[in-house]
């Protein structure tokens, strides 16, 4: 079965591939975004330095981190979710039901072999253009990209799960846009794209780093900048971990619910 | 033991409806998409499933696959529930939707089929062995490295039959097999799925609007409206059922007067010294024709076959009549 969902994943990795054109707009897109950031974050943090305990470099890498994030951890939307909904919407899901593989399973799969593909195609040159351009943070050596590079895999699987959740309400909903502009919403301000999480004050910033969507960027990043040290960092995973555990239950209640009750659209 | 076994087998949807009552009240209605179908086909048949839009074939093959739950009845396909054990059921079943499907839209179409390899967990020369049968007789040798969203609707069907029968299927399901198609592709498809049910004894089930498909292809035909099973018997039955009836035309040697008094023949038209008379199918011809013989000067005379069409057309007006009655 593993040999099954390796090609899905692989599929998912060259389905991406082909659209070459779409890679680039993103790598413009994002690293023109990189530039609007930074500049703001240097504004921000010449008036108050050291804010959330981030210095400039910091700062300045985790707008960075954030661009070449957006797509692998889905912090927006913008993923696998819109073609399943749109599955779902048609009934072409019916088509992926009757298969003899698992349906959350299989889009888990395809969702890793494009954030793969993404993470090579749109993340690490708007990353390379803008340690040239600001000489940000780097992490400490190989060792610091290799704990990078697993809470990024943790945020990516936390993202999907989130977004699965989303899709799953499709099937009652039948147009899943209301919740995906929620989703949306609440991943832009909650995951940190605005502003690092650690920046809230209070309440507030108690809450949002403990919701799922601190797993997809505020972790990472914290991870990239060295700020957990010895076990914090099996910390950190953990939480990302708990959240990834939750939320793929939920996504499975959702789509045993589904598959059980709902109607599969169309003739 | 019949290969698949329906027994009463029901689906009720409840769609909630916006009443009269106001904005946001919403009414609750039932909607009986399956009221109670039994019926069984043997291993090894070709059978057509017919119907109009919204009689229940699809919803039909959605429980047969194990994608929609009976809501009443019971089902076993090859002994198994498939609502239960959907997954297991897989490997044993293949299915084409017509107008949906199961190939990798962006990438070559043998990609796809390589998925259909680790999925159905095909033995490495079964795949090869089956993949260029399917290649060869569905003729998709040029199409194996061609992206499928670049494919026609009639290569991309066969890329999807190709795919659903990979693994060796002893049940192959086909919603609209030819929706969409031209007369060679339709053709191509047909004469790929008899052979299929005769040289490898597939089961295969057949829903269509083409009633080509069903007279080429299945000796058997059930046909649905409303939910229900309205017939099920050979397709030259149908017209015992439907009343229908063939067409004698006649030329007279002159005009005449309608001709009313030979039994079992109806009056239905004039045209100068040209007429027409209906009489039931299931009769023959012989009879009647010397009777006009030996009343009328006759000169020329043609039989024409009751159309099927217009035979299942008036088999679904007339459940639509019933029902309007009953509904009074």
């Amino acid at each position: 079965m593993l040999r099954l969902y390796a090609t899905v994943a692989a599929g998912g990795f060259r389905r991406h591939a082909t659209y070459r054109v779409a890679t680039a707009a993103g790598v413009f897109t994002n690293t023109v975004f990189g530039f609007v950031l930074s500049y703001t974050y240097i504004a921000l943090w010449d008036e108050r330095p050291q804010l959330g305990g981030y210095s400039v470099d910091d700062a300045l890498a985790y707008v960075w981190i954030g661009q070449a994030l957006i797509t692998v951890c889905g912090m927006m939307g913008g993923g696998f979710e819109d073609e399943l909904i749109e599955r779902i919407r048609t009934g072409d899901i019916a088509v992926d039901l009757y298969r003899p593989a698992d349906l959350q399973a299989w889009w888990f799969s395809a969702h890793a072999g494009r954030s793969a593909y993404q993470l090579l195609g749109r993340g690490v040159v708007p990353m390379a253009v803008g340690a040239f351009a600001f000489h940000f943070t780097l992490p400490s050596g190989p060792g610091g990209w290799l704990a990078f590079l697993v809470a990024v895999a943790l945020g990516s699987t936390v993202g999907f799960a989130i977004w699965y959740l989303v899709a799953m309400s499709a099937f009652w909903l039948l147009d899943g846009q209301g919740v995906v502009q929620v989703a949306w919403l609440g991943g832009l301000f909650f995951s940190g794209m605005l502003l690092p999480l650690n920046v809230f004050p209070g309440a507030l910033g108690e809450v949002a780093r403990m919701l799922p969507w601190a797993s997809l960027l505020q972790v990472p990043a914290d991870v990239y900048l060295g700020k957990y040290v010895g076990w914090e960092l099996a910390g950190a995973y953990a939480f990302q971990g708990c959240w990834a555990l939750v939320l793929f239950g939920a996504g499975r209640a959702a789509q045993a619910a589904a598959t059980r009750k709902v109607v599969v659209q169309g003739g | 033991m019949p290969f698949i076994e329906l027994e009463s087998l029901e689906k009720v949807f409840t769609v909630r409806v916006r009443g009269n009552a106001g904005l946001f009240r919403r009414e609750k209605r039932e909607v009986r998409a399956v009221d109670g179908i039994s019926f069984a086909v043997e291993r090894g048949e070709m059978v057509g499933y017919i119907g109009p839009n919204g009689a229940g074939k699809s919803t039909t093959i959605k429980m047969l696959t194990g994608i929609l739950t009976p809501s009443g009845g019971r089902l076993r396909v090859a002994g198994i529930d498939p609502a239960r054990e959907r997954t297991r059921l897989a490997q044993r079943i293949g299915v084409v939707f017509g107008q949906r499907t199961t190939l990798w839209w962006d990438l070559p179409l043998k990609d796809s089929y390589r998925l259909m390899h680790r999925m159905y967990r095909i033995p490495d020369a079964r795949f090869r062995e089956n993949l260029d049968r399917c290649v060869e007789l569905l003729e998709l040798g040029e199409l194996l490295d061609v992206p499928v969203r670049q494919l026609s609707l009639g290569q991309r069907m066969r890329g999807d039959i190709a795919a659903a029968l990979l693994h060796d299927p002893e049940v192959l399901y086909l919603d609209e097999p030819t929706i969409g198609l031209d007369v060679v592709s339709k053709a191509r498809v047909r004469e790929f799925l008899r052979d299929l049910n005769t040289s490898r004894g597939t089961t295969v089930l057949l829903t269509t609007h083409d009633l080509t498909d069903i007279e080429q292809l299945c000796s058997r035909v059930m046909v649905i409206d409303r939910g229900r099973l309205m017939y099920d018997g050979e397709l030259s039955g149908l017209h015992a059922v439907g009343e229908s009836e063939r067409l004698l035309m006649v030329d007279l040697e002159r005009e005449l007067p309608p001709i009313t008094d030979v039994p079992g023949a109806r009056f239905v038209r004039s045209e100068g010294p040209r007429q027409w008379l209906a009489f039931p199918a299931t009769t023959s011809a012989a009879p009647l024709v010397a009777a006009v013989a030996a009343k009328y000067p006759l000169l020329d005379l043609s039989v024409r076959e009751p159309d099927i069409e217009a035979v299942i057309a008036k088999m679904y007006g007339g459940t639509r009549e019933e029902r309007r009655e009953s509904l009074r």
